[in-house]
């Protein structure tokens, strides 16, 4: 079942939520909708889910597998939607918040009794908690009501599957764990997916492809590795991952930022004058001796070991601070101190057109 | 020491406040209440079970509680109704209806029995309307059940509505979303979910209706074994110096009025015990 917005615009009074959006999720496909909180993105998966209603101007449809569903209502969409805050019924048993979506059918389409209890046993097992189906939500943990609400939302067999921000309220293990299930589930149901999350970690990691929104606005789609790596403003190059911004001047083509110039692809058609440059911390080398690249003098301020990248804090010429993640086995080898002074190269810059400037 | 059935707990001053509870209670509540206990104790129990036995005595109890229930069931219905409007909409004059309700409250109970009752009566505003009906408001049942339900409102309104307030919208949407009717959500997600507050405000509406005086006598007619609830003839036997008979009869109402109540809380715990728990 494939999923189409086109031209939605939303305003809750004089906020505009939604601008002129379009989005296209094809038949089993899981979208991260990406975005910082305001972005829009939640109000979007809820118009898609009917909980919403976008502004009517004429133009805009929601369209599920080609068909127009914009005056159904959330019911007859058959859509799974997932609560930030799980939203389970909380006077009703694991086992009775599951059955309900079928036992709410029409008479003449309600499965019989039989039928939901082995729906229920297999949902239950499917999220592994079969033996909690007489329990009550508050005896459950976080990531266990999680688990309840995604089953509760299958139950009803859903054509496509909103999650909003579904795992934001669980701490960073339970989230991690939480992902790659709901990822390997995707993987054997197929079923049309769309996630909408705040953390880009996430969305980079589970999604197939990535919507990323920023004020009321697509800035821009595509597989999570093409985003992270051609990002197409500095919006996304920033809200993607940490980066460094150096300011700088377009001279002849090329950057010049604190006494280097370097080479960007693409920057001869650019006007020229003063920009910002974008240098992602492991696009930084670091050195002891000056090379003949460009490079830069930098003081050693504070070196993080913990992790698979060692993060090296520096302060360059005028104060400012960068930061520079260097592989550890390469951290290990040069043996870096604190208040050494080193040379830092970059070894991919980003610029950015004057059309994303705001 | 430790006692054995007390959990450690970090906050203090357990020991010191159930000790004023105790305190409280029985100077304020305890001791008037066994006082009244005594009084009547100057009976004999043949004695005793002759006054409360009495048909004019055993049609007061009939005509207090099935008013009492009655009034407290209606203002549940229409309470919530009230305390639904007042919570999920917003509309100009919503603090005012929001006060307004507080006023069977504040008014002396006397107050409002008059003011019903010229409503209510033969030639009063609507009493005038339902003669020609055949139904005879004032100086029936039927009136004193209104006056019940007029001053029992509050309490169903007042406990309703922060349990509406807190109510999880996002569960109702969930509801939709899984295809379920505007009526079936409502029955079975957001009616469940208040139920605890709605019995106990029918409990609150309810006792008090029990023992209400003031607003009923005026609109009750007080006719013997028709329109008399106890309280009216408990007043009237403290008029005929006849303390032993009055305390005869408030006992009786006492215990079965406790025993009534109980009975409502231990459903009401019933309701909340699983799903309260926690989160």
């Amino acid at each position: 079942m494939s999923i189409e917005v086109r031209h939605v615009t939303k305003t809750f009074g004089t906020f505009t939520a939604l601008q002129d959006v379009s989005m296209k999720v094809d038949d089993g496909e899981l979208v991260g909708l990406l975005g910082p909180s305001g972005s829009g993105k939640t109000t979007l998966l809820r118009i898609i889910a009917g909980l919403e209603v976008p502004d009517d101007d004429g133009r805009s449809a929601v369209l599920f597998h080609g068909e127009d569903v914009a005056r159904r209502q959330a019911g007859q969409r058959q859509v799974g939607f997932v609560f930030q805050h799980y939203a389970l019924f909380k006077h009703m048993t694991v086992y009775e918040n599951i059955a309900f979506g079928l036992r709410v059918r029409p008479r003449h389409q309600r499965p019989p009794r039989s039928e939901i209890h082995r729906r229920v046993t297999e949902l239950l097992r499917l999220i592994q908690l079969e033996a909690f189906g007489q329990r009550y939500p508050a005896q459950l943990s976080g990531g266990q009501r999680q688990r309840v609400a995604l089953a509760r939302a299958l139950a009803i067999e859903p054509r496509v599957l909103l999650l909003d921000e579904p795992f934001g309220a669980l701490d960073a293990k339970v989230r991690q764990g939480l992902r790659n299930w709901l990822r390997r589930l995707h993987d054997k149901l197929h079923m049309t997916t769309v996630l909408v999350t705040h953390d880009q970690e996430e969305a980079l990691a589970v999604s197939d492809r990535v919507v990323v929104m920023n004020q009321a606005r697509i800035e821009q789609e595509g597989t999570p590795a093409y985003v992270f790596h051609n990002p197409a403003s500095e919006f996304v190059m920033d809200f993607l991952g940490d980066v460094n911004v150096f300011p700088g001047r377009i001279e002849h083509g090329r950057a010049v930022l604190s006494g280097m110039t370097i080479d960007v692809p693409g920057l001869t058609r650019h006007p020229g004058g003063s920009t910002k440059v974008y240098v992602r911390p492991h696009e930084l080398e670091v050195r002891r001796e000056p090379v003949t690249e460009p490079n830069l003098p930098a003081r050693v301020v504070r070196i993080n070991q913990a992790g698979s990248f060692a993060k090296i804090t520096l302060t360059i010429e005028g104060g400012s601070e960068i930061q520079v993640d260097l592989p550890f086995e390469r951290y290990q080898e040069i043996n870096l101190q604190p208040g050494e002074t080193v040379y830092v190269s970059p070894r991919k810059v980003r610029v950015f057109g004057a059309e994303y400037m705001i | 020491m430790r006692w054995g059935w007390k959990q450690p707990s970090v906050i203090p001053g357990f020991g010191l406040t159930l000790g004023y509870t105790l305190l409280y209670l029985s100077l304020v509540v305890l001791l008037p209440l066994s006082a009244l206990f005594v009084r009547s104790a100057a009976l004999s129990w043949e004695e005793f079970w002759d006054i409360i036995t009495q048909p004019r005595v055993v049609a007061s109890y009939r005509l207090t509680l099935g008013t009492s229930l009655v009034g407290a069931s209606m203002n549940v219905v229409f309470g919530f109704i009230v305390a639904w409007c007042l919570v999920r909409y917003r509309f100009p004059g919503r603090r005012l209806l929001d006060a307004l309700v507080d006023l069977p409250f504040a008014l002396p109970t006397a107050v409002s029995g008059i003011a019903l009752t010229t409503i209510y009566s033969q030639h009063g505003w609507l009493g005038r309307h339902l003669e020609p009906l055949g139904i005879k408001a004032a100086f029936s049942p039927l009136g004193i059940t209104i006056a019940l339900t007029f001053i029992g409102l509050p309490f169903v309104v007042r406990t309703v509505q922060p349990a509406l307030e807190e109510l999880d919208d996002e569960a109702e949407q969930a509801a939709a979303s899984l295809g379920a009717t505007r009526w079936q959500a409502f029955w079975r997600v957001i009616v469940p979910s208040v139920l605890p507050a709605v019995v106990t405000g029918f409990a609150l509406a309810f006792a008090r209706a029990l023992g209400e005086y003031g607003s009923v006598v005026f609109i009750a007619g007080n006719m013997p074994l028709k329109t008399e609830i106890t309280s009216l003839l408990i007043v009237t036997k403290l008029e005929q110096y006849d303390y032993a008979g009055a305390t005869a009869i408030a006992a009786t109402m006492l215990v079965a009025s406790f025993v009534i109540l109980l009975v409502i809380n231990t459903f009401q715990w019933w309701v909340s015990r699983s799903y309260q728990r926690g989160v």
